[in-house]
């Protein structure tokens, strides 16, 4: 994949993705083309397209678009599903995700998309060992809150063994 | 339970978030922006020492900022501070902020590679992870220079966590892909392949991509990664649809491994071994099976997930290209998901499609979905699905159907889309050309193209339907009289004009016996749209006129009347002007014998290929022509095309290079660049072959129209100079080359214009222009001085065996060389074989009395007969490859000796001749370059790439052609440019 981005219907870009070098200037070239070109297709048209040398595949989850370009030889629909293995890691993580948690905690919606995608490839596919990173993660950093309190470094290593 | 309450809101954060959101416009938001930025700034500034909290919460924002579009120069520091805190939110912000904002300062680069290197030494996962991520994100040259070679041991250490050992492969991809050199093989690879038997299903996903892309450049070093990955994928396959717990996804297990194992398989031909391939065919066909198979869930993730595999399973089949049987059972899945009510399944369907109809097994079963696709065109709702039926319906097309398909496509054309009408009118003319039983068919569709839609009908169409039709005397009469026809609608397309114009002027006589179509009638049926149409065909129009007057000598006072006339005559338009001039002229004093041998009708085109199908080639990459390619499957269609020209290479030497590059994808060398002035158009269609004419200092249109005119006055000044055919000295009557020689030849090495020397007596000046294996060189001598020189006498020398290898053919000059006078010598060049040196210019004369001489090199380099060659990336990595003996490489690393500037590099590297590919190096700061060499005995494919590297002023070069001393020769003289 060379990249991800997620927008709104009103064309607000709310992620983006790259896994190839561009500079910023392309990249928002890129981003105005695609966003306008997806968003004027229609509700019942197919989830891909060519574009310049590459495939495009979206689809839209309520506001949001998620739109991904991915290399001549990369398999379409296997896409689709990962747009919507992350879709359902952020609704797991956020509980019923809306775009407003995109927004609020964009950082978050990286970390998960890093979890799950890396370099432009699937990573993990199991949905509870994503989360299982991430909550680690959440988990270690409010135990390191109550470490730095009590000066108990030690419990650090209870935490990961309980986990 | 939302994250935000999950220990880390930061209040800060969201309410700036909010302030953004709240903000009613554009200037609003940049305004607020604008008071937080000054805010950060002044923390950052401020002498009291921020907490972590605060650093992170503002780095933060500054994130939030920049991914709104904004521009953001600070703040880097502060990110790089957190990558060293150990709490994990902080580090994780900091590594965030530095993956998205990567930042060239050197010192920040070192700063962040020291915090990287702590956490990948930390032996805690999630920080080693949070670095490898790091990694993968910026994956920047500098990052592979400091962890390219630690990361491979992380990846296969025995104690490295699953999650560690995931981030690690992909880690390694990401920075395999930006610089490949910086990736060491090396025993790990070996462990890395048996990755493929990991327990850990998540560790066997990220593998399998490495290996993927690793095994591409070195498919030995990895082979046995081919039973592995069928051993996992039949265990996948075969598992019911809950044993593989949470891989399992909507009841179908591991799609994306089982998709990324059936890609990894497409690297390597079908296995050897009999045992692996029956288990792989079993594989294969339980796939195939499973999709017979009713749903085990209504939701489309579960028939998504299946038919990605199924797809895959299909591009398997498709690749090994060998199983019949399967073959048709892939085409017959396709056949059913043609009429899913998914149009998702439909896209992907007409596409696979195209492929399985270019293999000789599934091409008949793939045909007999004819009708459902030519539905499919014209009932589909969204235009990128009908495009792919139109690209399945051309992919199909072969004799039995051509006519069927044809006409389905010309109706299909009147409601097509604007955006693919021009690719539809390309490959109807060339099914109309291609498999033309009968040439009065395929005028028609031709001319049913110009009237449905003459907009999209592009030059080298109708370039092509005036070739056929000259070359082949039984259809000139129909055509003659089909055109008179279409050109009698009230309101008829300028390219039916032009058709019109070129076909009457040509073969006009054998209608002119019908009264209806007289000499006058057609004169005036042509006229009566003159005034309606462009300088460029009014400019045909014309000579259509002149040669009506030979024609039809009755119209020649009604046709001399109309170039006479002031419209003409003193047209504004140099072009239509001078025309009219000329045309008057020569109608008035050339006999009737004269203006019957001018005049005559054009000879027969010489057959190349369709320049039509290098368009179409052009427009949609290699491969776009699919098996229509070279007619392998339908060797019969050579005599109805003329087919593909088979080149002197292809035939004679059986060299490595013959196909190489791909040379019937390059465009053909006869059709010039599609530009729209009188000039190149004429001579497209007037010119006689494809190198003739170099066109050289005379515009082409000059040259086309030289042939009616006296020889041009240089001629007689030669003739008097001396008569006696000038033997070329020996090398050893001339003296040695100039010091200067070698700079002054490598200063033209990109450029073909220019002086070549100069010194206080004589300036040289050289024009050039080279075409296919054939150059034309214009050499200017000046005599600085304001005395005459005597017995100049330049003469061109061929040391060595560069007498087989070059050909150059000189023009003496005059003696005497008057005082600030200048003459000029015109070369003409012949590339027989690759050459290395130069050939030598001698030039002599007697100056004062004084004899002078000087012996230079010849601006003539064997990159002067580069044809640049396009190519999209998988192509030429294809071909990378397949130069990769170590002799068919040449490289070298040098140190830049002019500024580094990008723009100056790529016009060096097309002045060298080759073509520049874009988005082929998956770094931008690259270049790839790739052209064919031709010669006249073989042709040469070249591809190159060039590694500028700015920090250290240095360059790579590396060259890979066909044949050795080309590719250390060409290396040697283009790292002298830079």
């Amino acid at each position: 994949m060379q990249f991800m981005l997620l927008f709104s219907r009103q064309g607000k870009l709310r992620l983006q993705k790259w896994y190839v070098p561009l500079s910023d200037k392309e990249k928002k070239k890129i981003t105005r083309e695609l966003v306008q070109t997806v968003l004027a297709r229609k509700p019942k048209m197919c989830s891909f397209l060519e574009w310049r040398d590459l495939k495009i595949v979206y689809k839209r989850y309520a506001s949001l678009y998620f739109c991904c370009a991915i290399e001549d030889q990369d398999n379409e629909l296997i896409t689709l599903e990962i747009i919507h293995r992350y879709v359902e890691l952020l609704d797991k993580y956020f509980g019923s995700v809306c775009e407003l948690d995109i927004i609020f905690n964009f950082e978050k919606a990286y970390f998960i998309l890093d979890e799950f995608l890396l370099g432009g490839e699937v990573q993990e596919t199991s949905k509870k060992n994503v989360l299982k990173a991430i909550e680690q993660a959440d988990l270690l950093q409010e135990v390191f809150f109550l470490c730095c309190l009590t000066k108990a470094i030690g419990c650090l290593g209870e935490v990961w063994e309980g986990s | 339970m939302p994250a935000v309450s999950k220990g880390d809101g930061m209040r800060g954060l969201a309410v700036f978030i909010s302030d953004i959101r709240n903000c009613k416009s554009k200037e609003a938001e940049i305004k607020r922006i604008n008071k937080e930025l000054a805010n950060i700034r002044s923390k950052f500034k401020g002498d009291k020492a921020l907490d972590g909290y605060s650093k992170k919460k503002y780095v933060c924002k500054l994130l939030f900022i920049f991914l709104l579009g904004h521009d953001i120069d600070f703040g880097h520091m502060e990110a790089v501070n957190l990558l060293s805190s150990n709490k994990y939110t902080e580090k994780q912000i900091g590594y965030l902020f530095i993956s998205v904002l990567v930042n060239s300062n050197s010192e920040l680069i070192r700063l962040i590679n020291n915090a990287i290197k702590n956490d990948l030494a930390s032996r805690n996962p999630t920080f080693m992870c949070l670095a490898l991520h790091c990694i993968a994100n910026v994956g920047s040259r500098e990052m592979g220079e400091a962890f390219a070679a630690d990361i491979p041991r992380i990846l296969v250490a025995g104690d490295s966590m699953d999650s560690v050992k995931q981030s690690a492969a992909l880690c390694l991809l990401r920075l395999y892909k930006a610089s490949p050199d910086l990736v060491p093989m090396g025993e790990w690879t070996a462990r890395v392949v048996h990755l493929l038997n990991d327990q850990h299903m998540g560790v066997v996903t990220a593998a399998v991509s490495l290996i993927t892309c690793l095994c591409k450049k070195n498919p030995d070093d990895f082979k046995t990664c081919i039973s592995l990955a069928v051993s996992r994928l039949s265990r996948i396959v075969s598992s019911a649809s809950t044993d593989l717990q949470d891989y399992t996804y909507y009841f179908v297990p591991a799609p994306w491994l089982s998709v990324k194992l059936l890609r990894l398989l497409q690297c390597y031909p079908p296995p050897e071994d009999a045992a692996v391939k029956g288990r792989l065919v079993e594989c294969l066909e339980t796939v195939l099976n499973k999709a017979q198979e009713p749903p085990k869930s209504k939701k489309v993730q579960h028939s998504n997930a299946k038919n990605a595999i199924l797809f895959e399973t299909i591009s398997l089949i498709i690749h090994y290209d060998s199983e019949p049987n399967l073959l048709v059972r892939a085409c017959n899945q396709l056949g059913q998901f043609l009429q899913h009510r998914e149009t998702n399944l439909r896209y992907l369907a007409l596409e696979s499609m195209c492929t399985l109809a270019s293999s000789e097994f599934s091409h008949e079963a793939v045909k007999t979905h004819i009708d459902t696709v030519i539905n499919a065109l014209k009932t589909e709702r969204d235009v990128s699905v009908r495009q792919r039926a139109a690209d399945l319906l051309y992919a199909m097309c072969d004799r039995s159907n051509a006519k069927q398909i044809v006409s389905e496509m010309l109706r299909y054309l009147e409601t097509a889309d604007y955006a693919i009408r021009e690719e539809i009118v390309l490959k109807v003319a060339i099914l109309a050309e291609k498999y033309a039983v009968d040439y009065s068919w395929y005028v028609d569709t031709i001319l049913n193209l110009i009237r449905i839609a003459g907009d999209y009908v592009s030059e080298e169409v109708w370039y092509r339907v005036l070739q056929i039709v000259t070359n082949r005397d039984d259809v000139q009469g129909y055509a003659a009289k089909t055109v008179f026809e279409a050109l009698q609608a009230p309101a008829c397309h300028e390219n039916m004009v032009k058709v019109g114009g070129y076909i009457l002027g040509e073969f006009g006589n054998l209608i002119a016996g019908d009264p209806r179509s007289s000499p006058p009638v057609q004169f005036s049926l042509l006229h009566s749209k003159f005034h309606l149409c462009s300088v460029a065909t009014r400019a045909l129009l014309l000579s259509t006129y002149i040669k009506f007057i030979n024609l039809f000598p009755e119209t020649k006072a009604t046709i001399q009347g109309v170039l006479r006339a002031g419209s003409q005559l003193r047209n504004a338009d140099v072009e239509l002007q001078q025309r009219a001039v000329e045309y008057l002229t020569l109608s008035s004093v050339a006999s009737t014998d004269v203006l019957a041998t001018v005049l005559e009708e054009m000879p027969p085109f010489p057959e190349r290929e369709s320049s039509i199908l290098a368009k179409l080639k052009r427009k949609k990459g290699p491969g776009a022509g699919s098996a229509l390619d070279d007619g392998r499957r339908d060797p019969s269609s050579n005599d109805v095309n003329g087919g593909v020209e088979p080149t002197p290479s292809t035939v004679s030497t059986p060299s490595p290079s013959a196909d190489l590059l791909g040379l019937r994808a390059a465009p053909p060398p006869a059709a010039p660049p599609a530009t729209s002035g009188a000039g190149n158009l004429l001579v497209d269609v007037f010119s006689d072959g494809p190198a003739a004419q170099p066109g050289l200092g005379p515009t082409p249109e000059e040259a086309f129209l030289s042939e009616l005119e006296p020889p041009a006055p240089e001629s007689p000044m030669a003739l008097l100079a001396d008569p006696a055919p000038a033997a070329d000295p020996g090398p050893e009557d001339i003296g040695p080359p100039i010091p200067e020689a070698d700079e002054l030849l490598n200063k033209f090495v990109c450029k073909n214009n220019g002086v070549l020397f100069e010194n206080q007596l004589l300036q040289i000046g050289v024009k050039s222009e080279f075409r296919q294996n054939l150059g034309r060189m214009y050499l200017f001598y000046g005599n600085k001085t304001s005395v005459q020189f005597q017995n100049f006498s330049p003469t061109v020398v061929h040391p060595g065996d560069l007498q087989t290898q070059l050909a150059v053919q000189t023009k003496r000059v005059a003696a005497q060389v008057d005082g600030g006078a200048q003459v000029q010598q015109v070369l003409n060049i012949e590339c027989l074989r690759d050459f290395l040196t130069p050939p030598l210019l001698s030039v002599r004369f007697r100056y004062g009395g004084a004899p002078q001489s000087l012996t230079l090199k010849l601006p003539v380099t064997i990159n002067k007969f580069f044809q640049p060659t396009e190519m999209a990336a998988q192509d030429f990595f294809q071909r990378w490859k397949q130069l990769s003996l170590p002799q068919q490489e040449a490289q070298k690393i040098f140190k830049a000796n002019h500024p580094m500037d990008a723009e100056v590099t790529k016009a060096k590297l097309l002045g060298f001749g080759s073509a520049l590919l874009d988005n082929v190096d998956p770094n931008p700061e690259n270049f790839v370059g790739a052209g064919i060499i031709q010669t006249k005995a073989l042709q040469v494919g070249c591809l190159l790439r060039l590694e500028p590297n700015a920090q250290a002023q240095m360059y790579r070069l590396t060259l890979r052609t066909s044949k050795e001393p080309v590719s250390r020769h060409l290396c040697e003289l283009l790292a002298q440019q830079f």
